[in-house]
Parts: C-alpha cells; sequence; structure tokens
C-alpha cells in the first residue's frame, strides 16, 4: 500500500504535465508554420529562422541583451562573493543587512523598475545601457548571493584553518583553498544572475533608450504589434537556450554526485 | 579563524550592500516623496509642489466639477482584480501542486529528479514567451476557440483579453514555484512510517489530515507566498493575456509612467502595491508564529 | 629533557569567549611547559579547555592574556602561517578539490622550495606513512584510516618544530586507532618532533604519552607521567577520570586512620586532620582479597577476562566494590568476603 499514490494524484499530475508543455510544443510547431497568418498550416519551413538571421534589430536586441547580462552577471556576482566572504561570521544587524541584499528578490519588479526610472531621471542619468546595467546588476545581487552563501556555509571552516597553518597568508589562502571551493558556487550564482538579466523585460522596458532595446523588450514589442511566425522562431530559440542550459547544470550536478 | 574585524566585513560587504541601497531604497524613497507630489508639464512629476494626499484619495474618489467628491470604482476595480486573481492563482496552485508533489514524492530516485527538471524546464523559459504561447493557443481564430464555439451553444466564446486568460497565465506563470517547496517538505519524510501507521489501522482519511497535511503545511505556506507575492505585482500576464481590458495594478502603475504620464498617481499606487504586500507578509509571519507556539 | 630548552613554553594563559556577561572562561591562568622531543598529552572531558588551548597555540584563537614562546621566542602575536606548528585536525581536513600529493605539497610550495625539492619532500612524507602509492588520489578516494595518514604526512612534511593533533584518532574505529596509536609513536620517535596531543580518551594518552596535563574547567589538575598520574592521582577528578577506581568516603579517626562510612577502620598513608571527610580511592587491581580483614564485602557479580576477573562486590552500607583478581579459586557470586586494601595503595582526597 504506497500512501502517496492517493486516488487522481497521477491523473492530475500528468494533466499539469501537459498543461506545462503544451503550450511550449505549439509555440515550436507554429515557428516551423511557412503561412505567415498563423493559423493556417500550410508546410514545414525555416524561412522565419532565416528571417529573424538576418534581420538587424533582432541582432542587434541580442547583442545588447548579452552585453546587458555579461555585465549583470560579472558585476552582481563579485559583489555578492565579497559581501557573502563578509556575511561569514555573525555579528549584530546582520539578519538586517541580509534582508536589504535580498529584498529585489520579493519586491514587485514593477514598483522597482519605475522608482529607479524616477532616480534617473532626477539625477540626469539617460536612459540606455548606462541605466540598465546598475539597475540590473542591483536586482541580480540575490540571485548571485544565494548560491555563493550556501555554498561558503556548507564548506569546512577548518580548511583555511589548516591553508594557514601550512605557511599560507591570508591571501593565498583565499586563492588555493576558498576560491577553488567556492567555485561551483560562484559559477552557479553568475548563470542565476545572467539568466535572470537576460530573462529580464520590466526594468529594460523603463530604462532602456533608443538603440538598446534588448531581445525581452524587442519581443514584447513584437508581441503588441501581433502574433506573427517571427516572434515564435525567436521564442523557440530562446526556449531551447533556456532548456539546454538547464539540462546541462542538471547533467553536470548528477555528475559530480 | 579569528574574528573577521568590522572593517574588512564593511568593506566586502558594503559595496553590495550600497549598490542595493542606492539603486533600490533610494529610488523607493523617492517614490514614497513623489506619490505626494502634483503631476508635471514635460516629465511626469511637477518636484515644487506642494505635498498632499491628493493622488491616494484619487484612487477611491473622483472630484466633480463644483469640487465634491464622487465614489469612483474604476482603480478599486483595479486593485480588487490584482488581489483576487492573485488569491485564485495561489488558491489554484496549491490544488495543483499539492497532487503533483505528492506523486513526484512516490516515484524512484532517478524519476524524481527527472519529474523536478520537468517541473523547472517551464520556469527557466522566458515569462514573455510563456505568456505568448498562452496567447496562441487562446486566440481568436485558434483552434481551441473553434473547438470552443462548436460546443457551445449561447453565442460567441471569447477566450482571451478576459479574467480567465490572465489566471490561466498566472497559474502557469508560477505553478513551479508551489510545486517544489511542498515536495521538498514530503522528499525528507520516510513515507515509511505512514505505511506502518496504515498498517496499524489508520484509514486513509486519517493518514491525508494527520500526515500528508500537516507534512505539506510549510511548503503550502511558502509557496503561497512565492506565488502570491509575484501574482499580486505581474504586468507581462496582463499585458498580453488581459489585452488592454483587464488590468492588473502592475499594468496600472505602467500607464501612469507611459501613456498618462501622471507619474505621482503611479507612484501612489505602487506605494498601494508595497502596502498590500507588506500585510500579507505580516499576515503570514504572524501565522506562523502562532503555529509554531501551538506545536 | 632536562637540559634542552622547551620546545613551547605557555604561561598564565587565559581565554574567554563571548563579551561582557555573556562571557564564558575557558582557560584559566594556565602554565605549562612541554619539552623538546616530548609526546605531550592534553586529556580532559569535552570542554575542559584541552583543543582551545592546542588552537592558541596553533593561532587559530587570540589570547586574552599570557604568553606562548616557542624554544624561547614568543609567538602568540604572529599569525598562524607564521608559526613553527602544523596541526593535524581532527576530520583531518584534507584540501577536498586537490590530490593526495597536492595536499603533501602545500606547506613546502609556501616555503618556496624548488620544485624538485617539493616533490622529493612530499614524496618522503607520503613513504613514512605508506601512503606513497595513493599520491594521485584524492582524498574522497580514500578510507578515514588512509586520510588520517595523509594528514600526518601534510603535517610532518614542511619539518615543523611542533606537531600539534586535535583527537586524530577519534572518527577511527577500536582496531584502526589501537594501529595508528603505535604508528603515531613510531612516527614522533622517528621525525624526532614534539607532538602535542589533545585527547579525551584516557587510555589513549595513558598508552602514548610522555607526559599527560590532565584538564577541567579550564585548569590543568594534575601534569605528570602517564605512571604517577594512575598511580598518584592528585586530585578525586583525576583518580575518578583516569581507569578504574574505587571511591570509598569516610571520615578522619584518628592519626592515618579513616573511619568508611561502611562502618569499617582502614589505616592510610596520609595524615588528614582528625574529623575531616575524606575520600579513599584505590584501585581494583591493588585491592585484594584476604582471609580475615576489616572490610567485609559480599560478591555480586564475576566478570571473566582471560587474565584477570573482575570482581563485583557490595560493601555494607550498599557502596559498590570492584576487584580484580586472578582467575584462578575465586569465590562463588554470594560468598561473604573480605577485602585487604593496602595503605601504600591508598589515595586520600580531602572532600
Amino acid at each position: 500500500m504506497n500512501l502517496r499514490r492517493l486516488p487522481l494524484t497521477r491523473e492530475i499530475s500528468l494533466a499539469v504535465l501537459v498543461y506545462l508543455y503544451v503550450p511550449v510544443v505549439v509555440l515550436i510547431v507554429y515557428s516551423f508554420n511557412a503561412n505567415r497568418t498563423a493559423t493556417v498550416w500550410s508546410e514545414t519551413s525555416l524561412d522565419w529562422y532565416r528571417k529573424i538571421l538576418v534581420n538587424p534589430s533582432i541582432r542587434d536586441a541580442t547583442w545588447n541583451s548579452l552585453v546587458l547580462a555579461t555585465a549583470a552577471g560579472i558585476g552582481a556576482t563579485l559583489l555578492a562573493l565579497a559581501a557573502a566572504l563578509g556575511m561569514k561570521s555573525r555579528f549584530r544587524g546582520a539578519g538586517l543587512v541580509e534582508a536589504v541584499l535580498n529584498a529585489p528578490l520579493i519586491l514587485p519588479e514593477v514598483v522597482v523598475a519605475v522608482a529607479t526610472l524616477m532616480l534617473f531621471v532626477g539625477i540626469g542619468i539617460d536612459m540606455g545601457l548606462t541605466a540598465m546595467i546598475p539597475a540590473h546588476i542591483a536586482f541580480c545581487i540575490p540571485f548571485a548571493y544565494l548560491p555563493i552563501k550556501a555554498r561558503l556555509e556548507g564548506m569546512n571552516p577548518s580548511l583555511e584553518e589548516a591553508a594557514q597553518d601550512l605557511y599560507a597568508n591570508r591571501f593565498v589562502t583565499f586563492r588555493r583553498v576558498t576560491l577553488p571551493l567556492l567555485w561551483p558556487g560562484i559559477m552557479a550564482g553568475f548563470t542565476l544572475a545572467f539568466v535572470t538579466s537576460l530573462d529580464d523585460f520590466l526594468t529594460s522596458f523603463f530604462l532602456s533608450g533608443p538603440g538598446s532595446t534588448t531581445l525581452p523588450v524587442y519581443i514584447f514589442s513584437a508581441i503588441r504589434a501581433g502574433i506573427t511566425p517571427e516572434i515564435n522562431a525567436i521564442s523557440t530559440i530562446m526556449l531551447i537556450v533556456s532548456v539546454a542550459l538547464v539540462v546541462t547544470s542538471f547533467l553536470l550536478g548528477k555528475m559530480r554526485r | 579563524m579569528s574574528a573577521t574585524s568590522p572593517f574588512r566585513r564593511a568593506g566586502l560587504v558594503g559595496p553590495a550592500l550600497l549598490v542595493v541601497l542606492i539603486l533600490v531604497g533610494v529610488p523607493l524613497g523617492i517614490m514614497a516623496w513623489v506619490s505626494l507630489l502634483g503631476r508635471g508639464a514635460t516629465i511626469g512629476v511637477d518636484w515644487q509642489s506642494a505635498p498632499s494626499f491628493a493622488n491616494y484619495t484619487k484612487l477611491i474618489w473622483e472630484e466633480d466639477f463644483d469640487g465634491t467628491l464622487l465614489f469612483n470604482p474604476t482603480y478599486l476595480s483595479i486593485l480588487w482584480r490584482s488581489v483576487w486573481q492573485a488569491a485564485a492563482t495561489t488558491v489554484i496552485c496549491v490544488a495543483l501542486g499539492l497532487p503533483v508533489a505528492l506523486w513526484m514524492s512516490s516515484l524512484s530516485r532517478g524519476a524524481r529528479d527527472i519529474a523536478v527538471l520537468l517541473i523547472t524546464i517551464p520556469f527557466w523559459t522566458n515569462l514573455l514567451v510563456r505568456n505568448y504561447a498562452w496567447l496562441i493557443i487562446l486566440r481568436e481564430d485558434g483552434a481551441v476557440s473553434k473547438a470552443a464555439n462548436a460546443v457551445w451553444p449561447f453565442g460567441p466564446v471569447q477566450l482571451l483579453y478576459n479574467d480567465a486568460a490572465i489566471l490561466i497565465g498566472l497559474v502557469y506563470s508560477f505553478l513551479p514555484f508551489m510545486i517544489l517547496p511542498i515536495y521538498a517538505g514530503f522528499e525528507k519524510f520516510d513515507w515509511r512510517l505512514l505505511e506502518a501507521a496504515y498498517d496499524l489501522g489508520a484509514n486513509r482519511r486519517r493518514a491525508l489530515t494527520r500526515v500528508i497535511v500537516p507534512l505539506a503545511m510549510p511548503g503550502i505556506i511558502a509557496g503561497s507566498m512565492l506565488v502570491f507575492i509575484p501574482s499580486l505585482g505581474s504586468f507581462v500576464t496582463a499585458a498580453i493575456l488581459g489585452g488592454g481590458k483587464s488590468m492588473m495594478m502592475g499594468n496600472l502603475i505602467q500607464l501612469q509612467f507611459g501613456q498618462s504620464r501622471n507619474w505621482p498617481f503611479g507612484a501612489a499606487i505602487s506605494v498601494v502595491l508595497l502596502a498590500l504586500m507588506m500585510l500579507v507578509l505580516m499576515g503570514i509571519a504572524i501565522w506562523k508564529n502562532r503555529q509554531e507556539r501551538k506545536t | 629533557m632536562t637540559n634542552a630548552p622547551s620546545a613551547i613554553t605557555v604561561q598564565s594563559v587565559s581565554k574567554s569567549f563571548g563579551r561582557g556577561d555573556a562571557a564564558i572562561r575557558v582557560l584559566h591562568d594556565v602554565s605549562v611547559e612541554i619539552g623538546a622531543r616530548e609526546f605531550f598529552t592534553l586529556l580532559g572531558p569535552s570542554g575542559c579547555g584541552k583543543t582551545t588551548l592546542l588552537r592558541l597555540i596553533a593561532g587559530f584563537e587570540e589570547l586574552d592574556s599570557g604568553s606562548i614562546a616557542i624554544e624561547g621566542a614568543r609567538i602568540d602575536h604572529l599569525p598562524p602561517f607564521q608559526r613553527p606548528v602544523n596541526t593535524v585536525f581532527q576530520n583531518y581536513a584534507l584540501f577536498p578539490h586537490l590530490t593526495v600529493a597536492q595536499n603533501v605539497a602545500f606547506a613546502l610550495e609556501m616555503q618556496n622550495l624548488s620544485a624538485a625539492e617539493v616533490r622529493r619532500r612530499a614524496g618522503e612524507a607520503l613513504e613514512m606513512v605508506r601512503m606513497g602509492s595513493f599520491a594521485a588520489r584524492k582524498p574522497s578516494e580514500l578510507s578515514g584510516g588512509q586520510q588520517q595518514r595523509v594528514a600526518l604526512a601534510r603535517a610532518l612534511a614542511p619539518r615543523p618544530k611542533v606537531l600539534l593533533l586535535d583527537e586524530p584518532l577519534s572518527a577511527l574505529d577500536l582496531k584502526l586507532r589501537k594501529e595508528m596509536q603505535i604508528e603515531l609513536k613510531q612516527l614522533q620517535t622517528e621525525a624526532g618532533i614534539t607532538f602535542v596531543f589533545v585527547t579525551h580518551d584516557q587510555e589513549e594518552a595513558l598508552t602514548l604519552s610522555d607526559r599527560i596535563a590532565v584538564m577541567q574547567g579550564g585548569r590543568i589538575l594534575q601534569l605528570d607521567t602517564p605512571r604517577t598520574i594512575y598511580e598518584r592521582p592528585a586530585h578525586r577528578f583525576v583518580a575518578d577520570f583516569i581507569g578504574e577506581i574505587n571511591l570509598l568516603d569516610g571520615q578522619v579517626s584518628g592519626p592515618g586512620r579513616v573511619r568508611l562510612d561502611c562502618g569499617a577502620e582502614i589505616a592510610v598513608a596520609a595524615d588528614q586532620t582528625p574529623g575531616a571527610r575524606v575520600t579513599v580511592a584505590i584501585r581494583p587491581e591493588r585491592a585484594a582479597l584476604a582471609q580475615s580483614g576489616a572490610l567485609p564485602a559480599e560478591v555480586t557479580h564475576a566478570a571473566y577476562l582471560g587474565t584477570a576477573t573482575i570482581l563485583q562486590l557490595r560493601l555494607a552500607n550498599g557502596a559498590p566494590f570492584l576487584l580484580r583478581a586472578a582467575s584462578a579459586n575465586l569465590p562463588e557470586i554470594g560468598a561473604q568476603v573480605s577485602l585487604h586494601l593496602p595503605s601504600d595503595a591508598l589515595q586520600v582526597f580531602a572532600a
């Protein structure tokens, strides 16, 4: 008698999986439809993929997204790494500091985005990458911080003591022992921050200027303009990239185990 | 290792803390201030205007030509929709998430990992793309619409641009946030204990109420927070699946900073949204506290 | 030992953790001299301050007051990486991302030796603990005993003046622990350096040490050779903590005489004020069965150990008494016997 197999749990679960994957499948299937009116299926074609490859606005938007995500990912990871190292020993007010660092996780993004817009307009910063990069770094910090902190907490504190005992000064201890041991956490933090920035729409929507449109902002305006097979094709590519990232990190995790 | 000195610690934690304070804390402060100001002619806010609560009263009352205040339900209905959409999303996510988490925990070790992967893949997909996929499915000339209209005898069925469409999109966006915490609670549990209890004559209903629900409760609370809060502040779903008709607070805020160019009013709605969120968080904290004291 | 300078001089060291009212004093004014090439053991129950004293010598904690010197030179202001001591950690603390060889070479590389010299000395250290064939493995691929050996090789490779060992054998099973005890002692003799060994296992301490400091509540209660500590414990706590012992309460009835609570009066070697409450201690193997004597007892249980038998006895007032006797001519269980307690085998502690 397996009590976890209560009546219907299996059926509901399968229905939920169908619910999760039907839209994904529909999206992919329609991206290969040759007909422009997305409702009518004429024949299988790669036309839309060819079109988006040569579309300069899409190319620029993709480039902007990658530049932004790389800058935000690196910036947030460096700041988060330093913060996690500083938070290693408990001190008074540590809870409050941690709450501030993690605040972007819980605050509604639309609110933070418009508030940042007001700050930048108030102090006269032009919209565009110069506005987006710092804003993205700020909300990516918790995504980079949490995995690094978790890794640091799981680390045996005697290892750093052992390094110092074996004549490594603080700097060498960090470089030869702490950093290599933290590395998986740092990479996980960077990946999370990078993907979060890459996926972000709202902050970029309010802070992007002429010429700094990111891919999600481009997709949003394209959706507003109407359903077209090009959006399906871009969405499919983004989906495949995301899935590839998740599956790779899953397999890497399995291997490490 | 000897404790980190306060200076070293400040040097390490300081930069990240400053970035978050300057780029999140300060803007929220500015927003609270702007919500008290008047609308500007060019940039959306008149920095020189005298502070007042006019933007907050505007949420409820409308000023008539002669200055009398009339009740105006337009904005309140949007506030109300945000709250009930977020609540309904949370309830549906619990109703779907609990059986799924239970089923996942009954799988073999390897199958469990794959089930977790299957649940997380959509969550890693871009939010816009996820909602856009539903736009394709529910659109007027789509197969689902045609089938629905063929079956439904009482006039044309509109699947898109209504509350139901938003609800489908919100559940779709946030369901993994509910499944995973509940599953985490089940995964640690030694189910042989329950099977032993069943052997000893506990019936299925008692097993459900005495064991499964208490076991799932921390996950349900955590999941509810992770679903309710982003649903309440969501923008993308209503913008894509609600059209211009069904708005949520996020969309109303965006509108004030976009076409309407009324920053102070947008700031006031933002403050109300933050306040609602705080209320929910406090409610959960109080409830949790009381639960802990009970045990 | 008398002529050589002290390897380690610990003088009036105090240490507290926490601040203000919440501060907990873990070491009270501890002083100790450890000789060169000595196998020195800090022994005590958990929380007695032994590990803190070791960590102060290694430099992982800072002193509140007092001083620590190695071969006469003060080191208490130096960071751990400038102290000529190495540590074998309780959980070994091998670097999981480095191979066995890289672990052992770590300190040698820090000393800026040539690559060839690093390789040679790391190899030597691994051979010394018979782990040469495991050089390319990662620590996670080794058993507990093998990790233990690598940790020893890593700490010995840079040829420290002092090796600190923090309960290094506690994670091993009994059989392995016995083997490693012998190896440790051999290694210490071969390497010819001072070992400071922390343990809560009194048997381990007695087997290995040249001298033992028995600690309790942040103080050293007794510092002496294993033999003296076993045979002449200076405190009731030391007597009780080390080995099996019978503790009998009583009152001094006259010069050199104590009336035990069970009613018997016995002769003791110590002079105590008449009327004072005292505890008389005697090891199970030092008491003997007698034809007739002042101390009657009843045999309640016998445990046969091969070479000897441990008899459990009950005295007239119900107090238990352990006696280690030769396995021949033993009384039956339930038999009434008399005990002889030689006065030179008795220790008397003021209550």
